[in-house]
């Protein structure tokens, strides 16, 4: 009987015969202690550190603002702008809940590159690592999935005719092309059809996909136990009696209120650009977008979000037609590639050390390179192309793949310092 | 991307700096230079001087805009009875304000179809949110940017959206003007020539009959209006920053509480 076997529950406060009853049927104790109170992080986590947890804030609030927002919103292409402007005047805090979902998919995304960007500086990704990197991987391709079907849903002039560009991406793929995308738009042209089904896909279909990735990128983050700005495996070196790593320190409380802490400051840059700036420039909210969607007159000028503007800048960067293949086809498949490489870091780098403290000058060049040229090709997205521009733009899409192509040489070459024993300040 | 926060950083500096341009303006009574010179590149705007915060302006501006513009565009996200949130009753709105609706709770409708109006006129848009597609700055230059043009339909046309569909609605109160083009000149008199080797000319407005209200009135006029606008494409905006301004206020505090409690725990953490 493994019900009888349980201790029960001694705590402080007027519980326990509750929890002690819930934890003979439920396994309440052993959770909190494996995930919390026993969940031993390594103690030297820096500013890097804060982006996972503020990234699962922003998931819940992009949730619960959603939910609201899905109160009021019709995907109807007849009704689904005045709906939007329905929220925005008339529903009481509609505004809010509004600037807040538009502003909490920027956020996301910021959180998201900034922790994948703490992966790469510490080699987070590395052995025992390789699955919890590829479970992240999936999450941000979620993301984008979902971000990409959420933005139409405004039915403004942008969302309808970055939804056409995009999709007709898919029409450039050889002989399925055409047939895809009128497949996924259902429909000969982005219509009331294609509102319908971003909409089932933005509120229910990747947010269920999304909440489970991130069930089991915990999951897999607690069974190999976390990385650190040292890049070296905390679980070497344990207390002989107690078998906890020394230099450990349980999740809760310590991370627990230093992510408090994190969230506040989150929470406060977030709330400036949410009250004071929540057009942010157009960034955020297009001025286009404040037109409804006009299928007979296409803008002068269709940029993606900027989240999406360095792949568009790779796709754009294709002008030539190489062995008889069409141009376009190259820069989809670049894009493409261009996402999907990230998945194989665990296997292409070979440096000796993890951490970037210890690693030598070449990979500090490049990754330095490859940085740079993210920005580049991200402010070039949001421009439109001239000729110098996509000269610079196929300068920083070579480069960003050198940066994946030759790591498996330039990181076994480089010189790198020695790893210390245990975690240093 | 930086552009785009210079941008931001600007139009939340614009609305101070636009105060107090007007404000010269106003004590000095000069006259108002060209709203905006076209060239090919891009339409110079000026920015304009307008505060949603201030009732009287808008009460006006809202006056000017259901007399010029809510005959021929709708504005059908905006219901009557949010007018009450710029200081008017309903008894004042029902009077001064409606002409084409009964009830104080319908939309800032027109009885014209859009496809009725897109046949005999050409299209006009719906102005609920022209302010945030546009922007303040641009639609106050446009109303200050119209001139006499004889090549065009309308016998108009205008100096930030060429070829405008849009006769000026405001012309017996601005009167008629024309553009002159002149080189510009350096400080020795000399025609400046631009990298191309072109001579680079400015316009300049000439008014050749004049309207019912002096340069200056008739800014103020557009200053109203534009500042309408510019509240109706966002009537929340006002409580947005007040709000703002307490959640701000609020966070600080939790930042200052949360820190003490971080440090508070890891004092044994060595």
């Amino acid at each position: 009987m493994a019900a009888t076997e349980k201790q029960p529950i001694t705590g402080a406060g007027p519980f326990n015969g509750i929890l002690t009853w819930v934890d003979e049927r439920f396994p309440l104790m052993s959770t909190w202690k494996t995930h919390l109170a026993e969940y031993y992080a390594p103690k030297n986590f820096n500013f890097w550190y804060y982006f996972g947890s503020l990234a699962m804030l922003v998931l819940v609030l992009q949730i619960v603002t959603g939910i609201f927002l899905t109160m009021h919103y019709k995907p109807d292409a007849a009704q689904a702008f005045a709906s939007v402007e329905y929220i925005m005047r008339e529903v009481p805090w509609g505004w809010l809940m509004r600037y807040m979902h538009s502003t909490g998919a920027s956020a996301f995304f910021i959180c998201v590159y900034l922790h994948m960007f703490r992966a790469m500086l510490y080699g987070s990704y590395r052995k025992p690592r390789e699955l919890l990197w590829i479970i992240g991987m999936l999450i941000f391709l979620c993301l984008m999935a979902e971000g990409f079907f959420g933005y139409l849903l405004p039915w403004g002039q942008m969302s309808y005719w970055g939804a056409q560009v995009i999709v007709n991406l898919f029409a450039a793929i050889p002989f399925i092309g055409p047939d895809l995308a009128i497949w996924i738009r259902g429909d000969y042209v982005v219509s009331d059809a294609t509102l319908n089904r971003f909409f089932a896909f933005h509120v229910i279909a990747v947010p269920l996909v999304l909440v489970g990735l991130v069930a089991a990128h915990l999951l897999a983050l607690h069974e190999v136990g976390s990385n650190n700005p040292d890049g070296i495996e905390i679980k070497k070196l344990k207390d002989p009696k107690t078998g906890i790593p020394l230099d450990g320190i349980p999740f809760h409380p310590y991370y627990t209120v230093k992510d408090i802490f994190g969230v506040a400051v989150f929470m406060f840059v977030f709330a400036v650009i949410v009250f004071f700036a929540p057009e942010f420039g157009g960034y955020l909210l297009e001025y286009n977008n404040f037109i409804a969607a006009d299928p007979l007159r296409t803008p002068q000028h269709i940029a993606p979000v900027w989240y999406f503007t360095p792949y568009y800048s790779i796709l754009r960067s294709f002008t030539v037609n190489f062995f008889w293949i069409d141009a376009k086809i190259w820069g989809v498949a670049a894009m493409g590639v261009s996402t999907l490489i990230f998945f194989l870091l665990p296997w292409l780098d070979r440096s000796p050390a993890k951490s970037i403290r210890y690693r030598g000058p070449i990979f500090k060049t490049a990754l330095a390179v490859f940085v740079m040229c993210f920005f580049i090709l991200g402010y070039l997205g949001t421009q439109s192309v001239n000729e110098g521009r996509t000269i610079v733009a196929q300068i920083c899409t070579v480069l960003y793949f050198l940066f994946f192509l030759l790591m498996p040489w330039y990181t076994t070459i480089d010189k790198c310092e020695p790893e210390p024993e245990r975690v240093t300040k | 991307m930086m552009k785009g926060l210079v941008r931001a950083l600007a139009r939340i500096a614009s609305g101070v700096s636009a105060q107090l341009g007007l404000a010269v303006l106003l004590a000095t009574g000069l006259a108002v230079p060209p709203a905006a010179w076209g060239t090919e590149a891009e339409i110079r705007l000026e920015a304009a001087p307008i505060d949603v915060r201030d009732a009287a302006s808008l009460q006006a501006g809202a006056r000017t805009f259901v007399n010029y513009c809510l005959n021929c565009h709708s504005a059908s996200l905006m219901r009557y009875n949010r007018l009450t949130d710029i200081g008017l009753t309903e008894q004042q709105i029902k009077d001064n304000l409606m002409f084409t609706a009964d009830k104080v709770g319908e939309m800032m409708t027109i009885a014209m179809t859009a496809k009725d109006a897109a046949e005999w006129f050409g299209p006009a848009p719906d102005l609920s949110l022209i302010a945030r597609s546009r922007g303040a700055d641009w639609l106050w230059s446009y109303f200050r940017g119209y001139y006499r043009d004889p090549n065009s339909a309308t016998g108009w046309n205008n100096t930030v959206f060429p070829g405008v569909g849009m006769p000026h609605v405001l012309w017996q109160l601005q009167g008629d003007r024309v553009l002159r083009h002149a080189a510009v000149r350096d400080a020795a008199g000399r025609e400046v020539k631009d990298g191309h080797g072109n001579v680079v000319t400015t316009v300049k407005f000439e008014s050749v009959a004049p309207g019912k209200l002096s340069s200056l009135e008739y800014d103020i006029v557009v200053r109203d209006l534009v500042n309408f606008m510019t509240w109706m494409a966002e009537p929340n905006q006002v409580l947005r920053k007040q709000v703002g301004i307490w959640v701000m206020f609020f966070l600080a505090i939790l930042v200052a509480l949360s820190y003490a409690l971080y440090k508070e725990f890891w004092k044994d953490v060595h």
